[in-house]
C-alpha cells in the first residue's frame, strides 16, 4: 500500500513539475505576478511529493518488502540496517529517484530563499528547473520504476552487491549527486538570465552560494569515492581514470572554473558571457555523466545495471538540455553587456588563465572518455584510453594550474604587480624548489614528475600561508594586532586560502605516490617482511563470522626498527548470499602515510600471499579534498553571501525610519 | 554480443574472485627483470575487466598475460618486442596508452588544440573590448567641473 502511494506521489510530482514549467514561464511572458507565483508553490509541492515517494522506497527497503522488485534484487533481510538504507541508491532505479529528490530540494530552496531576486528571473529559473525535473520524472516512470511489484514475492532478497556494502557507499553517491544536481540551479539561472537577456552582479551574488554548495559537496563526494575505491578494491589505487570517475571529474573541473569566474563577475562585473557559458557547461557535464553511468554505454568497476532503452531516453534528455541551452546561448549571449575592464596581469587575468587550464583539462578528459566509444562506432576499431594518457595530458595542465594558483591569489584586482608578487612569494618559491630538487635526488631521478609535483605542492601550500600572513601582518606589527586583523579578514578570503591550501595538500599526497614502496611476498608466521621503513610480521591466521559473511583474517604487526608501531587485520571476506569474495585491506596510518596490506587466500600450511605497500603522505590526498570543501563552506558563510541579507536590512531601515 | 560479454564478465568476477593480482609465485628471481615486467604490465589492459591494468587485475586472463610477459622477458626479449607481440595478438586495445596514429591524432592533440582555441578566444575578446575607458572630452570635463562646483557650494 505504502509502495503504491509512493508510486502515485511520483506521478503527481510529474504533474507538479509540468505546472512548474508552464505556468511561471507563461506568467513571466505576460508579466502576471500571480501566474509567476505559481512557480514557487509548484516547486514546494513537487519537492513534498518526491520526498513522499523516496520515503516510501526507503520504507520498503527498511522493512525488506521483497514483493517490490527493486528491494528483492538489491537487498537481503540479513543486511545491516545502514546498508538497507544505502541500498536504496545502490541501484539504478533508486539512484535516479535520489537524483530527482535532490533536484526537487534545490528547486524548493530557490522557492524559499529567492525573495531577493526579481520576480521574472525567479519564475524563469523555477520553470527551467521544473522542466529538468519533468524530464527525469518521466524517465523514471517510463523506464526505471522503482516501485514495480514482483509476484510471487520471493522469500529472500538477492542481497546488495558486497562491494557496495560499505560505509563509503552510504555517503559517496548522495554527496556526488548533491554536487552534480546542485549545478542544475546554476544552469537554470543561466538559462533564465539568457531568456531575460539581462545579467548583473546580483545574479552572481544569488547563484554563487548554490555553486559553492554544489562544488563543495562534489569535492567531498569525489574524495569519498576515491577513498572508498582505495580501501575496498584491495590494491590501494585511488584514481583509475575510469569513465565513471571521469564523469564526476568533468563537472568538478567545469564547476571549479565556474566558482572562480562567478567570483570575478560578482566583484568586478566582468566575464559575464564566460560565466554563463561555464554554468551551462558544468550542468551539461553532470547530465553527460548521468548518461555515461546510467545508460550502460560503459560497464566499469562500478557495477550498475544497463538497458539500451534507458540509454536512448537519457540521450534525448541530454540533447534537449545541452543543445537547447547552447542555442539559447548563441542567440542571447551577444546581447549581454560586457563590463569591468582589467589588465592582463591582474587577479582577473590570472583567473582567466586558471579557467582556460581547467576547461582545457575538462575537454581533454571528455575526449579521452568519449573517443574510444566514438572510434568504435565509426570505424569498428577498439582502442583503450587509460591512465597513462590522462596522467600525461591532464597532469601537465593541472600542475600548471596549481603553479599559477598562489600567484593569481596574491595579485591585485584590476591591475597587478608581478614583481611585487614575486617578492612576496620568494619564500614559497624557494621552499618549492628545494623540495623538488631534494625529491629528485632522493628518487635518483626515477620519477621526475613526482619530484616536480612535490615542489609545486609545497609552493602552493606555502604560497597560501604567505597570503594569509601578508594580509594580517607586516613587519613591526605586534602579534595581538596581527591576530585581530587575521580574525577580521572576510570569511570568503579564509575560504579561498583554505581551498588553495587543500589543493596543495592533495597534490602533495599525489606526489607521495612516487616515493612509496611495495612488496609482493608469501608471508610465513613470525618471519618479518620489509616494506619501506617498516617490517611487517604475520601473527596468525584465523576465521571469523560476520552478519552476512565469513572471513579469513591474518592479523599482522608493524614494527619500525624493532618497536611495534601498529597492528592491522587484513582479511578475505566471503559473502554467502552471492558467493562473492572481497579483499578487506589492512591499513595503518603512520604520519599521514599508510601501510596497506591486502592478502590472498591463505594456504593450508598457514602461509599467506600478500601485497604490502608503504604509501607516504597518501592521506593528504583526501585531507586536501576535505580542506577544499571546507574552504567552499567557509566562503559560503561569508556575510555578504547570506540569503536575503539585503532584503532584511532594507526592512530594518524602513522600520527604523518609521520609528 | 554485449549481453554475452556482460554475462561472461560477471562469471569471471565470481569465479575469479579467490585469485589475486600479481601473486608471489609469479615474481621473477632477478629484481631488474621483475621491475621491467611490472612496468610493462602496468601499461597493458586486462581485457575482460573494465579499465584495469593486468598488473592490478585478479582475472585469470590477466594472470596468464603476466606469466607470458615474464617468460618472454626471461627469454631475453626487449620490452618493445614483448609489447609488439601482444599488440599483434590482441590489437591496440591492449595498450592503456593509445598509439599516436592518424586515428588518434585528434585524441592526442585535443589538449593543445583546446588550449590554443581558448587562448585565441581570449585574445579576440580582448581586442574587441575597448582597451580602456576613453578620456573625457572637453565638454565632459566642463560638465564635471560644473557638477563638482555645485557639490561644494
Amino acid at each position: 500500500m505504502i509502495v503504491e502511494l509512493g508510486h502515485f506521489a511520483l506521478v503527481l510530482a510529474l504533474c507538479a513539475a509540468l505546472a512548474q514549467t508552464i505556468i511561471p514561464s507563461w506568467g513571466a511572458r505576460l508579466g502576471d505576478p500571480d501566474l509567476m507565483a505559481v512557480g514557487r508553490s509548484a516547486a514546494l509541492t513537487q519537492f513534498a511529493l518526491v520526498a513522499i515517494a523516496f520515503a516510501a522506497l526507503v520504507n520498503a527497503h527498511l522493512t525488506s518488502d521483497f514483493s517490490v522488485l527493486n528491494v528483492a534484487e538489491n537487498s537481503h533481510s540479513a543486511v545491516p540496517t545502514i546498508y538497507k538504507i544505502s541500498g536504496v541508491w545502490g541501484n539504478h532505479e533508486g539512484s535516479m529517484l535520489l537524483w530527482v529528490l535532490i533536484l526537487a530540494i534545490f528547486g524548493a530552496l530557490v522557492a524559499l530563499f529567492g525573495r531577493s531576486l526579481t520576480r521574472t528571473l525567479r519564475a524563469n529559473a523555477l520553470a527551467v528547473q521544473g522542466l529538468i525535473s519533468f524530464a527525469f520524472l518521466l524517465f523514471i516512470l517510463l523506464t526505471s520504476n522503482p516501485f514495480e511489484r514482483l509476484s510471487p514475492a520471493p522469500f529472500e532478497g538477492r542481497d546488495l552487491n558486497p562491494i557496495l556494502q560499505d560505509p563509503g557507499l552510504a555517503i559517496h553517491p548522495p554527496m556526488l549527486y548533491l554536487g552534480y544536481v546542485g549545478f542544475s540551479i546554476v544552469y537554470s539561472f543561466a538559462a533564465a538570465a539568457l531568456i531575460e537577456g539581462r545579467i548583473d552582479a546580483a545574479w552572481a551574488r544569488f547563484v554563487r552560494p548554490f555553486a559553492l554548495v554544489a562544488w563543495s559537496l562534489l569535492t567531498l563526494g569525489i574524495a569519498a569515492g576515491s577513498f572508498w575505491a582505495y580501501y575496498t578494491l584491495g590494491w590501494g589505487g585511488f584514481w583509475f581514470w575510469d569513465p565513471v570517475e571521469n564523469a564526476s571529474l568533468m563537472p568538478w573541473l567545469a564547476g571549479t572554473a565556474f566558482v572562480h569566474s562567478v567570483a570575478v563577475m560578482e566583484k568586478r562585473d566582468a566575464l559575464k558571457v564566460w560565466t554563463i557559458f561555464l554554468a551551462i557547461v558544468a550542468f551539461s557535464f553532470s547530465l553527460l555523466g548521468t548518461f555515461l553511468v546510467r545508460s550502460g554505454v560503459l560497464t566499469s568497476v562500478h557495477a550498475f545495471a544497463n538497458d539500451p532503452r534507458r540509454g536512448v531516453f537519457i540521450l534525448a534528455i541530454l540533447a534537449l538540455f545541452i543543445m537547447g541551452s547552447f542555442a539559447l546561448f548563441a542567440w542571447r549571449a551577444p546581447m549581454l553587456r560586457q563590463g569591468g575592464l582589467f589588465a592582463p596581469i591582474s587577479r582577473e587575468g590570472a583567473l582567466v588563465l586558471n579557467n582556460l587550464l581547467l576547461t582545457t583539462c575538462c575537454a581533454t578528459v571528455l575526449f579521452g572518455t568519449v573517443y574510444p566509444l566514438a572510434l568504435e562506432q565509426l570505424t569498428g576499431e577498439k582502442i583503450t584510453v587509460g591512465a597513462p594518457f590522462f596522467n600525461m595530458t591532464c597532469g601537465v595542465l593541472l600542475l600548471t594550474a596549481c603553479f599559477v594558483t598562489p600567484i593569481g591569489f596574491s595579485l591585485a584586482w584590476k591591475r597587478g604587480d608581478l614583481l611585487g608578487v614575486a617578492q612576496r612569494l620568494t619564500v614559497a618559491l624557494a621552499a618549492g624548489a628545494i623540495v623538488a630538487i631534494a625529491g629528485a635526488a632522493w628518487l635518483r631521478g626515477q620519477s621526475i614528475l613526482a619530484a616536480i609535483a612535490a615542489g609545486i605542492a609545497i609552493f602552493a601550500i606555502v604560497g597560501a600561508l604567505t597570503e594569509i600572513l601578508t594580509r594580517a601582518w607586516r613587519p613591526g606589527l605586534p602579534l595581538g594586532v596581527a591576530l585581530k586583523r587575521a580574525a577580521g579578514l572576510p570569511l570568503s578570503f579564509w575560504g579561498a586560502a583554505l581551498a588553495h591550501l587543500g589543493v596543495g595538500l592533495t597534490l602533495l599526497g599525489l606526489a607521495g605516490v612516487g616515493f612509496g614502496a611495495e612488496a609482493i611476498a608469501t608471508l610465513h608466521k613470525a618471519v618479518p617482511q620489509a616494506v619501506g621503513p617498516y617490517e611487517i610480521t604475520l601473527d596468525s591466521v584465523g576465521e571469523r563470522v560476520g552478519p552476512n559473511y565469513k572471513e579469513a583474517v591474518a592479523p599482522m604487526t608493524i614494527r619500525s626498527g624493532g618497536t611495534v608501531v601498529a597492528a592491522i587485520e587484513p582479511a578475505r571476506r566471503q559473502f554467502l548470499a552471492r558467493q562473492m569474495t572481497t579483499t578487506e585491506a589492512g591499513m595503518a596510518t603512520l604520519d599521514f602515510g599508510q601501510v596497506y596490506v591486502s592478502i590472498g587466500d591463505p594456504a593450508p600450511d598457514g602461509a599467506v600471499p600478500a601485497r604490502l605497500y608503504w604509501k607516504p603522505l597518501v592521506t593528504l590526498i583526501w585531507l586536501g579534498g576535505a580542506a577544499m570543501a571546507l574552504g567552499g563552506a567557509l566562503s559560503l558563510a561569508d556575510r555578504r553571501l547570506r540569503f536575503g541579507v539585503a532584503v532584511r536590512a532594507r526592512a530594518g531601515a524602513v522600520a527604523a525610519g518609521a520609528g | 554480443m554485449r549481453r554475452l560479454r556482460l554475462v561472461l564478465l560477471l562469471l569471471f568476477a565470481t569465479l575469479a574472485a579467490p585469485s589475486f593480482a600479481v601473486q608471489p609465485d609469479e615474481v621473477m628471481k632477478d629484481p631488474a627483470l621483475e621491475a621491467r615486467a611490472r612496468a610493462l604490465s602496468a601499461g597493458l589492459r586486462c581485457m575482460v575487466c573494465q579499465n584495469q591494468s593486468i598488473d592490478d587485475s585478479d582475472a585469470p586472463l590477466a594472470r596468464d598475460i603476466r606469466i607470458l610477459i615474464r617468460q618472454r622477458i626471461a627469454e631475453g626479449e626487449s620490452n618493445e618486442a614483448v609489447r609488439a607481440y601482444l599488440v599483434s595478438r590482441y590489437g591496440d586495445f591492449i595498450l592503456l596508452k593509445p598509439p599516436f596514429r592518424p586515428e588518434t591524432w585528434l585524441l592526442w592533440l585535443s589538449a593543445p588544440l583546446t588550449l590554443c582555441a581558448g587562448l585565441a578566444a581570449v585574445l579576440i575578446a580582448r581586442r574587441r573590448a575597448p582597451s580602456a575607458t576613453p578620456a573625457l572630452s572637453a565638454q565632459e570635463e566642463a560638465q564635471l567641473a560644473a557638477l563638482t562646483r555645485d557639490e561644494r557650494s
